[in-house]
């Protein structure tokens, strides 16, 4: 067993959890077993029914409720005489400041977004807290440790933004399943079901002269004297078939492109659509599947059965849900929802040559749906645990970054590696001045407040500062006149500032509650891509961490060439590994369209795409390299 | 559930879809089907039945005649420490209690005595089995029964001590086919 220097130290210990859910259960009982005794943990969801298959803390009887709360009260089942405290809340809210982080002696995290990730990250090393991190995706894990001023913090190594598409591609050349499921979600389904006033870019199309707004709006309102069926009818003509045809009208688009074909209702043999069962599900959920006698979600529907769906599944919302018509959002766990978009996305791809999909593979895709099973987390849970007695030790030198692989490398299922020293350059950590070239006569503050501050750097509540000007920032306590100087700043171009933004101006900016803060270099520049830059913005100035970092694949016994070393280190950046032949968008907010497009070859690779994992692809090649000698 | 028929029921499909995700329906299938005998209720036992309820197989035979002890509590978070909920009953029957609770489409049973000495009419009952706490002589008996067998039985022993652990696997003739995907080549350029 421990030592008693070890039980010590993890008997007078205070944790912080930050999530419950899938690493966030096994973590919180194997933190128990293992005999800590002060544990609080940190989660703003409640149980969902997909959960129960591995966040074993959970019945099906908790369906609704906090995370948190309940996760606490199963540990405490079986060790009563501990304490943990349990928060159902964000953990970016204020009351989670610097001074509540500082109390603990670690951290560890088990989330599953990027945005929290680097709040924490940022906390953590205000605070100057030891951060625990880890990540699982179906039978791949991941976890390091993060020691301020020793290691890497968790932003050294810059990690890929959620995978966003140019808008033409989505609205007009198509490619993979991924873009069509795009349109049906933000495009259609929002302009069918969402809020009217929101705008929607599903009538854009570049270079033609005759899109006028009026028009399409009138298109996809219901007329008077028409019932649903031929109000979906009509509908399914104009984006399947009439919007398609003025596509093909620009020959340009098409040059080096498959063409699509236009569908309309006529071309697809959909018959009487009398409804043949009952259109509920066993769980009571609407449903045109069960209409329509789909009964296998892993069947990959026909064109016919897939314009069946749409019908059907249009005309069960505005018939028997009419109160959600103009609100609603997309929500994966939205049974007929999901079946819309399944459908629209297959029509869609029809059209374009794209293969078909079965709902099963869509909503994974429409609803960035991470694939997860039971004994990753719980190994994860227990390397974490490791990780964080070395951490309550100070055993500095011991730590470990451990990756769980799927298929044994060089016959180990676990790779450990030494952290990499802390990147020199990283801006969050180490306060590297950043660069910003913008065309300073026509970005506004709103647009560097949105896509930079908060986007790019992960900020909150900035406070923008020129010199010792505030240009903008966000609080509770500010004058009302202050609010609206800022206000009137958001709308004003960078060059026309009280404090004038121009080339060489060097910005400021904080975030108070993270305690962090980082300087911008302004450069004037007149034009920028609309295609590769479509923000008008380029930030630059976090460059990828040297060569020559301290790093050793450690192995049990194995031996360990230079040669290997330098190979490891130079491409470990933490690029995604290729996990399956499904690609997906990653945008946890559910955008698949590029604001901050600097997405320049939406087509390069079909990876998919998971903002939370990240397993160096030549770590596993050159892993596989040795195994072969 | 799910045995007879040849698809996922609904609620299989809604419990399971994270994990259909990782190895797909058809192996959801037929881990439905699956029935496990698991011997010697110590901790890492108890991690691994826990991950195969939840995953779903169709069933799990628990055995250990052993009184719950101090020792037996410690890293076992199967069993709930309250000296009335214990009274009387043995571990594989505490340990079948909380289990059923983790996925109550998966039956789990226990079985009293000394398996060792069952016969083979036993042990074909199940697709796999897991030895634990009991000794080189009597792990060596039960896997040659089952080699005996003209069923294959996948047979392991795990035991853990301290920080250190180990495991033992016998397929027997185990064969499998591997997926490679191929790099495929887009047809449209841009």
């Amino acid at each position: 067993m421990a030592s008693d220097q070890q039980l010590s130290a993890i008997k007078n210990s205070k944790v912080l959890m930050v999530g419950a859910g899938g690493i966030g259960c096994e973590l919180l009982k194997t933190l128990a077993l293992s005999g800590f005794q002060d544990i609080h943990i940190i989660d703003m969801d409640t149980i969902e029914v997909s959960n129960l298959n591995r966040q074993f803390l959970f019945r099906r009887s908790h369906v609704g409720q906090s995370k948190a709360k309940v996760a606490r009260d199963a540990v405490l089942k079986f060790r009563p005489s501990i304490s943990i405290t349990s928060y159902h809340a964000n953990v970016k809210d204020p009351q989670f400041s610097v001074d509540f982080f500082k109390e603990f002696n670690v951290v560890l995290n088990g989330l599953d977004n990027l945005d929290a990730r680097r709040h924490v990250n940022r906390l953590c090393l205000a605070a100057g807290v030891p951060l625990v991190e880890s990540g699982t995706t179906g039978f791949l894990g991941q976890v390091s440790v993060h020691l301020k001023g020793k290691t890497e913090c968790y932003e050294c190594q810059p990690k890929p933004a959620p995978k966003t598409y140019p808008v033409c591609t989505i609205t007009s050349t198509p490619s993979k399943f991924v873009h069509c499921i795009v349109w049906a979600k933000d495009l259609l389904f929002a302009k069918l079901f969402g809020d009217k006033n929101q705008e929607n870019d599903l009538n854009v199309r570049s270079n033609d002269g005759h899109s006028s707004s009026d028009h399409s709006e009138d298109v996809f309102e219901q007329r008077e004297d028409e019932d649903v069926e031929q109000y979906g009818r009509r509908i399914y003509d104009h984006v399947f078939g009439y919007n398609i045809e003025v596509a093909l009208s620009n020959e340009e688009t098409w040059k080096n492109r498959n063409k699509p074909r236009p569908i309309y209702v006529k071309d697809v043999p959909t018959g009487n659509l009398t409804q043949q069962n009952g259109n509920m599900r066993e769980d009571g959920d609407l449903s045109a599947m069960a209409s329509l006698g789909l009964k296998n979600p892993q069947d990959v529907w026909s064109l016919a059965e897939n314009s069946k769906v749409f019908f059907e599944a249009l005309k069960l919302f505005f018939v028997n849900r009419p109160k959600d018509i103009g609100n609603l959002t997309f929500d994966k766990d939205d049974q007929l929802a999901v079946e819309f978009v399944t459908a629209a996305a297959n029509i869609r791809a029809s059209s374009f040559g794209i293969p078909l999909h079965s709902l099963f593979e869509a909503k994974g895709i429409a609803g960035n749906i991470v694939h997860a099973v039971a004994t990753t987390n719980a190994v994860v849970a227990g390397l974490i645990v490791i990780e964080a007695i070395k951490v309550l030790q100070k055993d500095n030198d011991n730590h470990r970054m451990t990756y769980c692989l799927e298929h044994p490398a060089r016959k180990m299922l676990l790779m450990p590696a030494e952290p990499f020293e802390p990147n020199k350059s990283c801006y969050v950590c180490s306060e590297t001045p950043l660069s910003l070239e913008v065309n300073t006569c026509r970005s506004k503050l709103r647009d560097f407040v949105e896509k930079i501050v908060k986007s790019k750097l992960g900020m909150n509540f900035p406070l923008i500062m020129h010199g010792s000007q505030i240009l903008y920032e966000v609080g509770d306590d500010l004058d009302a006149d202050m609010v609206a100087i800022y206000s009137a700043n958001l709308e004003k171009v960078l060059s026309e500032l009280p404090s004038p933004v121009t080339s060489g101006t060097m910005l400021s900016i904080e975030d108070l509650q993270q305690e962090f803060s980082c300087t911008i270099n302004i450069k004037h520049r007149e034009e920028f891509d609309e295609e590769k830059e479509p923000d008008g913005m380029l930030l630059s100035g976090w460059t990828q961490p040297s060569t020559l970092n301290k790093n050793e694949l450690v192995g049990n016994g194995g031996s360990t060439s230079n040669a290997l070393l330098a190979e490891g280190t130079e491409n470990a950046t933490g690029k995604k590994r290729k996990l399956s032949d499904i690609s997906k968008p990653t945008t946890s907010d559910g955008s698949g369209l590029a604001e901050s497009g600097n997405q320049n070859q939406p087509e390069s690779l079909d990876d998919d795409d998971d903002d939370d994992l990240f397993i160096s692809d030549d770590l596993e090649s050159l892993t596989k390299k040795k195994r072969s000698q | 559930m799910g045995g007879d028929e040849e698809q996922l029921t609904e609620q299989e499909t809604a419990l399971y879809d994270r994990q259909i995700r990782v190895w797909g329906a058809d192996a959801q299938r037929r881990l439905s089907k699956s029935h496990f005998l698991v011997h010697g209720m110590k901790g890492i036992v108890a991690e691994f039945c826990k991950n195969i309820v939840l995953a779903g197989v169709g069933s799990v035979t628990l055995v250990d005649d052993r009184m719950v002890t101090e020792e037996a509590l410690s890293a076992n978070f199967l069993i709930p420490p309250e000296e009335n909920a214990g009274r009387g009953k043995t571990l594989a029957e505490l340990c079948c209690d909380s289990l059923k609770e983790f996925n109550p489409m998966v039956l789990v049973s226990v079985e009293k005595g000394d398996v060792s000495t069952f016969g083979g009419e036993f042990f074909e009952k199940f697709d796999a089995i897991i030895l634990s706490s009991c000794s080189l002589v009597k792990k060596k008996l039960i896997n040659q029964k089952c080699r005996k067998l003209s069923k294959r039985i996948a047979f392991y022993t795990v035991d853990c001590r301290d920080s250190t652990g180990e495991i033992f696997v016998d397929l027997q003739n185990y064969k499998y086919s591997k997926v490679t995907l191929l790099p495929v080549k887009v047809n449209c350029s841009q």
